[in-house]
């Protein structure tokens, strides 16, 4: 054929896509580069190019590579090592060693240590703590703050109405423990290395592996060394098969191999979509003089109107020196494309009352996490051949609490023993070759957590109505506080949060105020201040399903709403080099792997896969 | 003629983590804050390896200096491809003064220990940019030194090592025994994979103390105060060059 090595690098590349061609007329990505510069017109520049959008097995720079992965066999393997993920693990190991069986647990995590992607409020209910270690006072949990004084507002722009919290009603505190969530779970890692699980941070479950009967074989982990262009680079390795009896997943809200499982196994088909809020949080070192420590405010109210759901709480920490934890939450069911969850985190800042707390103090460390809100109507089917679903994946949290740590910890209780006498059982009959363990949807109905969620089951969806936020507040009072959830009705939630936003041209854009550097902050300082950094040589893992659409209607008929609801400035839109029009630009490296993009794209064409493992945000006590 | 390779690595705050001073001023917040392997010890580590593995050298020995957490760092530089690990345990005010003199008296007792060939360091580290381990070790040992390598080619017993230079690149040879130090453009490090972590588990780490080493930690340096660098004062934007003659003399820069 040609004499390539006589021809320069770009007839190189020439001559390379035109073999490619006639082999296989599908090869888009030499295909489309050559395209770009023959074409005048400004043709979108690939944005995606993650091998789940693109295959492998179709790409020519993929040829001959070796894919064969390493497998090695555990019995239990998890997948996320947050408080549901760790409780699973520790349980396990805790009924192996009373039952003096081997137990080999596995536990992966994207993280680069445990405890750098967590970030919660946190107000913790210690009763699944305590479940797990009676004595976890003498092990030295970092439960160093009991919660001495709760407070409730409604805020308006310069004033506040207060709100007595009554015994009885969902958000009073006593007995809880204001927590730095990322040194609880770093502190259950410690615990479960010295019960013999073995956990490796740094590594994310990036596919599910299936048996040829369907069931869940366990996971493989990210392959490293791909190029941002998709190609392989020198340092290429594919990632590792660990296999399992049963695989448990516990990723967090909205995790991404739970949502191919939904799929997968029409776990959904009998509950409503999942519906979500945003938390965004900083930690700040106040003057001395303004600390409280035990006290917990909570707002509702301004700056968000009486249809947006939300709110926000600082919690004064007692650890030594004068930190609180402060955040804002805002539903994902919003409908006005221009509203900026960050903005809004950033102006309810200089509300008087807060702004009195925080002058003169130091911000110290800023996040952002989706959360769910869905409750009781939105538990999917929980147990499939193979696996199960544990934590805030399924989505346990009591929302007008606003605490799912404790119910995640008690599902990943619930979950290790159910899984314990199966896939220790000699001689087990087992229709399928992964274990399937209906037996814990069984004993989470029957456990606290069930009638918890179904108690408050109608407080998140009660805010529908005309009043907005007030009629949710006293439906709450009377349904709630008299009737204790007892009434015999379910509410609806609205459905998909992504199908809310209202067209840009039937709503108003919202004027922010500037940050002014001192209380309110700018995103990207914020962004720098999370930590985060990714391998930049590698495919964004933010992918897009069609790379057309972003301008074609997310800009057009929204927007570009995803530019407003990212915490981390992932995505922008800018103009194009040459010509007129918008591109997308994504910014993969700032994500902070909150999900909130996946979650409310108003066209679903964000799929979010999880990035080389050890990349993302760095939390410290988040 | 051993050939053996000690491969000092450093456990370092990660590159990307924002930085923050302690109250007190004595120091920068380490707790619960994400380390990582200083990028230079990676780039060393990844050569020796690439030695090994071309048969040149027959052990790659990994060696950090600090408290318990450090053995995490020797555990990646095994799975990378080290064969052992050395612990020397440093901790507590010991750790806060450890400096290059103390870590380059280490190498090079733990060098004649081992009756090690090569030292490969990186060229500095992240957080303190010393950039006078590699030199002091090589001094103390009396043997030649390979500062800066760009590229590295052994040559029956000796090494030539391409230098990055203020001037460009400077290629010398030196005899073995000798110390490189790791720059930038040496290698492109590998990632420390899964299987491979697996693996690392169950090579050894031995632990040493310095005073099995005969090495005196004590430090001559006191650190009096660490402050954030000054805030970055907004900047000013003139239109014509006799506004910026202007304002340069207001400000009584000229």
């Amino acid at each position: 054929m040609f004499p390539a090595s006589r021809y320069t690098c770009k007839a190189h590349r020439c001559i390379r896509a035109l073999v490619t061609l006639q082999k296989d007329p599908s090869a888009p990505q030499l295909y489309s580069s050559i395209h770009r510069r023959t074409c005048s017109s400004a043709s979108t520049t690939r944005i995606t190019t993650h091998y789940t959008i693109h295959p492998r097995d179709k790409d020519a720079r993929w040829e001959g590579m070796e894919m064969e992965r390493f497998a090695d066999e555990a019995d239990v393997v998890i997948v996320g090592g947050g408080p549901a993920g760790l409780s699973a693990a520790i349980r396990l190991k805790q009924l192996a060693n009373e039952q003096e069986k081997e137990l080999r647990v596995c536990l992966v995590e994207k993280a680069p240590q445990l405890g750098a992607h967590t970030l919660s409020g946190a107000c913790l209910e210690p009763r699944a703590l305590i479940e797990l270690f009676p004595d976890w006072k003498e092990r030295g949990a970092p439960l160093h703050t009991p919660v001495t004084e709760d407070v409730f507002s409604i805020f308006t722009e310069k004033h506040r109405i207060p709100v007595p919290i009554l015994p009885g009603l969902p958000m009073q505190n006593h007995g809880n423990y204001i927590v730095r969530l990322g040194n609880l779970v770093r502190w259950l890692g410690e615990q479960a290395e010295e019960l013999g699980v073995e956990i490796y941070p740094g590594y994310a479950a990036a596919e599910v592996l299936f048996h040829e009967d369907g069931s869940v074989k366990g996971i493989a982990t990210n392959d490293v060394g791909i190029a941002k262009d998709g190609s392989p680079k020198d340092t290429f390795e594919r990632g590792m098969e660990l296999h399992a009896k049963v695989t448990v997943f516990g990723e967090g809200c909205h995790g991404h191999l739970a949502k191919q499982l939904y799929k997968q196994f029409n776990l959904r088909e009998n509950c409503e979509p999942q519906t979500y809020a945003i938390g965004l949080k900083e930690l700040w070192m106040i003057d001395e003089k303004k600390w409280k420590p035990g006290r917990t405010e909570h707002s509702v109210g301004w700056p968000l109107d009486r249809h947006t759901y939300g709110g926000s709480f600082l919690y004064h920490l007692n650890e030594g020196e004068p930190l609180v934890a402060l955040g804002f939450v805002v539903g994902l069911d919003y409908s006005n494309p221009y509203l900026s969850p960050f903005r809004e985190f950033q102006r309810w800042k200089h509300h008087p009352f807060i702004a009195a707390t925080l002058e003169g103090g130091q911000r110290i460390a800023y996040g952002a996490r989706a959360l769910n809100e869905g409750g009781f109507q939105c538990i999917p089917k929980l147990t499939f051949p193979g696996g199960l679903l544990i934590g805030c994946s399924p989505g346990f949290m009591n929302v007008p609490k606003i605490k799912g740590t404790h119910t995640a910890m008690k599902s990943g209780i619930l979950a290790a023993e159910a899984i314990f006498p199966k896939v220790t059982a000699e001689n087990l009959d087992s229709e399928t070759a992964g274990l399937h363990i209906p037996e814990y949807s069984d004993n989470l109905e029957n456990s606290s957590v069930w009638k918890e969620l179904h108690a408050v089951r109608n407080i998140r969806p009660s805010f529908h109505n005309y009043f907005g936020l007030y009629g949710g507040m006293v439906y709450t009072g009377i349904f709630y506080w008299i009737l204790r959830g007892k009434e015999p009705w379910t509410l609806k939630h609205r459905g998909l949060d992504a199908n809310q936003l209202k067209p840009a041209k039937d709503c108003k854009p919202i004027e922010y105020p500037k940050p002014d550097g001192k209380i309110s902050f700018d995103l990207l300082s914020s962004v720098a201040l999370s930590g985060t950094n990714h391998e930049g040589d590698q495919p964004p893992h933010l992918t897009l399903k069609d790379d057309r659409i972003p301008v074609e209607k997310n800009l057009a008929i929204y927007d570009g709403p995803e530019q407003r609801f990212c915490p981390a400035g992932v995505y922008e839109y800018v103009p194009v080099e040459t010509g007129d029009g918008m591109r997308l630009q994504i910014n993969a490296q700032n994500c902070v792997h909150c999900k909130t993009c996946d979650i409310k794209d108003p066209s679903q064409n964000i799929n979010w896969v999880v990035p080389e493992g050890g990349g993302g945000p760095a939390y410290n006590g988040m | 003629m051993s050939g053996r390779v000690l491969v000092g690595v450093k456990r370092v705050i990660d590159y990307a983590v924002k930085i923050r001073v302690k109250p007190d001023n004595t120091g920068v917040v380490t707790d619960g804050v994400k380390h990582s392997m200083n990028p230079f010890c990676e780039i060393a580590v990844e050569e020796a390896v690439k030695l090994k593995e071309k048969k040149l050298v027959k052990e790659v020995v990994a060696v950090s200096c600090g408290p318990q957490q450090s053995q995490e760092t020797i555990r990646t530089a095994l799975a990378m491809g080290a064969d052992r690990g050395i612990h020397v345990e440093v901790s507590g005010n010991d750790y806060e003064t450890l400096g290059p003199l103390q870590v380059s008296k280490i190498m090079a007792a733990l060098a004649k220990k081992e009756d090690a060939q090569i030292i490969i360091l990186g060229k500095q580290a992240i957080d303190d940019d010393c950039n006078q381990t590699g030199q002091m070790t090589a001094a103390l040992l009396d043997w030649p030194q390979g500062t800066f390598a760009s590229e590295v080619t052994l040559d029956g017993d000796k090494i030539k090592v391409v230098r990055e230079i203020d001037g460009g690149l400077e290629t010398i040879k030196i005899n073995t025994p000798a110390v490189l130090t790791a720059d930038l453009r040496l290698n492109t490090p590998r990632y420390a994979t899964l299987p491979n972590i697996m693996k690392a588990k169950k090579k050894k780490i031995a632990n040493v103390k310095p005073a099995d080493l005969g090495v005196n930690l004590t430090s001559k340096l006191e650190v009096l105060r660490v402050e954030d660098p000054p805030q970055r004062q907004a900047g000013m934007k003139v239109e014509t060059v006799e506004d910026l003659v202007g304002k340069l003399k207001e400000s009584g820069k000229v």
